[in-house]
C-alpha cells in the first residue's frame, strides 16, 4: 500500500477522495483538543482558535510536555480515546471547518454523519506510540488555556512532519470501526452460546 | 536508609516503570506480532519500535502515565510516614523529569494540581511485615482509558443471560471484552475479580495484574477458564487497537472471594498493552528492580 502525504491546511476535495484504511502521513499545523477543550470549544466561540481549525485537523491527545529555554517541547504524545468526544466533535467541525480529526477507537455515528456532510476524515493513531508519534512533532508553535485546564487538557499547537494514521472514517458514510463492531458482536453471539 | 537515598530508589522505580515495559509483557507482544499479518501485524511492530525506543531514551512509553498505585511492604526499620514522604517527594520530582503527565485533577473545580498529588493521589497502600530491613514496594501505572473499559457485573444479568454459574462468569468476560472494542488500546489484559463485595471484587481484579503473563493460576479450574476464554476472546477478530486481527487479549487472569449469598460480583478490570509495572527491594543496602 502506498503512504499519502497530506499538508495542513486540506482542502475538502483532497479530503473527500481519502478512503477508509488508507495510510498517510501529515505535515503542518495541528491543535491538540481533549475533553476540557471540546467542551470549550462548543460552548464558547473560541475566536482565537478559528485559524488553526479551519481546514485545519484536531488531535486528540494529553502530551507529556517539557518547558526548555526555547519554549515548550512534547516528550510523549499519543492518542487518547476519542469517544468521549462524540457529544461535541460534529459541533465542533461544523463551527470551525475541521476537516480531520485525529485519536484513537474511532467515534460514533453523529461524527461519521459531520465527515460525509462537511468533507472531513477521522484518522486513528495507534494507542501508545507516544515516544514515535512525539518525534513527528518537530516544534511546538503555541498553548491555549495552559493554565486554566492544565498540561494534558490545554490547546497546544503543534508543527508535526510526516505523522503517521489511517484513515479509518471517511466521508462516504464508512467506517472501519463500524464494520469490526458488527463482525465481533456476531461472533460474541456465536461463542456466548457455546459456553 | 537516609531519605534523600530512598526518594531517589523511588524516583527510579518510576523511572523504569513508565519507560521500560515488564519483559512477560514485552515478549508476549513479541509472539503475538509474528503470528499476524497485514495491519495487525504492521501496529504491533510499531508498538514493539516504540517500546525499545522508550527504554533507550527513557521517555514514558505512553504520554499516559496513569493513575498511580503503590504497594508498600515495610519491614519494622521503615517508618510509614517517612516512606509517605519520600513517596510523595519522589512523585513530584519524576512528574517534573517528565518520566510521569500530571494526572490528578479535581472533579469539582477541574483543576490540575500539577505535580500527581492530591486528594488520595497518589494511591499508597501500605502493609507492615515482620522482616528486618526490608521493603518491598510495586507500582503500577494504569492508563486511563483503559480503566474506563472496566465494568462490574451483578449477576444474574439477565441482559447477558449470565446466570450464577461458571457459564454466566464466562459471558460477562465475553461482553466487557466486546464492549471495550478497540477503546483500550487492545491487545489487553483482563483481570477478573469474582465474589468478594462491590470494592473488594474490583480489588481482586486489579490485584490479577500483578501476577505475570505465563504464570500458571493454582487453582485448574480457574486455569482452565483463563485459557478457555483468552482463546475465544481473540476469535472475536477485534485486534490490535481494533483494527481487526487474531490478537485482542495477550491475557486473561480470575481470582475469587468469598462472596455474601445475596451477592454475585464479577469484575472485569481491562488493562492496555502499555502495562506497566515494576517491583523493587530493599534489603539492607541492596536494592533490586525486578
Amino acid at each position: 500500500m502506498t503512504i499519502r502525504n497530506i499538508r495542513l491546511p486540506v482542502s475538502e476535495e483532497t479530503i473527500r477522495e481519502l478512503r477508509i484504511g488508507d495510510e498517510l502521513k501529515l505535515t503542518g499545523t495541528i491543535v491538540t483538543a481533549r475533553d476540557m477543550a471540546h467542551k470549550y470549544l462548543v460552548e464558547c466561540d473560541a475566536e482565537e482558535m478559528r485559524p488553526f481549525l479551519k481546514d485545519g485537523m484536531v488531535y486528540h491527545c494529553g502530551p507529556i510536555v517539557k518547558k526548555q529555554a526555547d519554549g515548550w517541547s512534547f516528550v510523549a504524545a499519543g492518542p487518547t480515546t476519542s469517544k468521549r468526544e462524540e457529544p461535541y466533535e460534529a459541533k465542533v467541525m461544523q463551527k470551525y471547518g475541521v476537516r480531520g480529526v485525529i485519536g484513537k477507537g474511532g467515534m460514533g455515528k453523529t461524527t461519521l454523519e459531520a465527515c460525509k456532510r462537511i468533507g472531513a476524515v477521522y484518522l486513528h493513531a495507534i494507542g501508545g506510540l507516544a515516544v514515535l508519534l512525539a518525534q513527528s512533532v518537530k516544534r511546538v508553535s503555541g498553548v491555549y488555556k495552559l493554565d486554566e485546564f492544565g498540561a494534558p487538557e490545554a490547546m497546544w499547537i503543534i508543527e508535526v512532519e510526516d505523522f503517521p494514521v489511517v484513515v479509518t472514517m471517511d466521508s462516504t458514510g464508512q467506517s472501519l470501526h463500524e464494520t469490526v463492531l458488527n463482525n465481533s458482536t456476531d461472533m460474541a453471539r456465536k461463542l456466548a452460546e457455546s459456553l | 536508609m537516609e531519605p534523600d537515598k530512598l526518594k531517589e530508589h523511588f524516583i527510579e522505580l518510576i523511572r523504569r516503570t513508565s519507560c521500560e515495559l515488564a519483559p512477560d509483557v514485552q515478549s508476549s507482544l513479541e509472539k503475538a506480532a509474528a503470528s499476524e499479518q497485514g495491519r495487525a501485524r504492521s501496529t504491533l511492530d510499531l508498538i514493539l519500535d516504540n517500546v525499545r525506543e522508550a527504554k533507550e531514551k527513557s521517555i514514558p512509553i505512553c504520554q499516559d502515565t496513569g493513575s498511580i498505585l503503590f504497594n508498600v511492604e515495610h519491614g519494622p526499620d521503615f517508618e510509614p510516614k517517612l516512606l509517605q514522604t519520600a513517596i510523595f517527594k519522589a512523585v513530584v520530582q519524576a512528574t517534573q523529569a517528565s518520566y510521569l503527565r500530571p494526572n490528578a485533577v479535581h472533579p469539582i473545580t477541574g483543576k490540575n494540581s500539577g505535580d500527581n498529588t492530591g486528594i488520595g493521589a497518589p494511591n499508597v497502600h501500605f502493609k507492615p511485615i515482620e522482616k528486618e530491613k526490608h521493603l518491598s514496594v510495586r507500582l503500577m501505572l494504569k492508563g486511563g482509558g483503559s480503566e474506563n473499559c472496566g465494568a462490574q457485573y451483578t449477576l444474574p444479568d439477565q441482559s447477558i443471560q449470565a446466570a450464577r454459574d461458571v457459564t454466566g462468569i464466562k459471558r460477562c468476560i465475553l461482553d466487557a471484552v466486546l464492549r471495550a472494542q478497540g477503546f483500550g488500546c487492545a491487545p489487553g489484559i483482563i483481570g477478573v475479580g469474582i465474589g468478594g463485595d462491590r470494592v473488594t471484587s474490583l480489588q481482586e481484579s486489579k490485584e490479577q495484574f500483578y501476577r505475570r503473563l505465563d504464570d500458571e493460576n493454582p487453582d485448574p479450574v480457574l486455569l482452565e477458564i483463563e485459557h478457555e476464554m483468552l482463546a475465544k476472546l481473540n476469535q472475536l477478530g477485534i485486534g490490535p487497537m481494533g483494527f481487526g486481527g487474531a490478537t485482542t487479549c495477550l491475557g486473561v487472569k480470575l481470582g475469587v472471594r468469598h462472596r455474601h449469598p445475596a451477592s454475585f460480583f464479577v469484575s472485569v478490570s481491562y488493562t492496555c498493552w502499555a502495562y506497566r509495572r515494576r517491583r523493587m527491594e530493599i534489603d539492607g543496602d541492596q536494592v533490586k528492580y525486578s
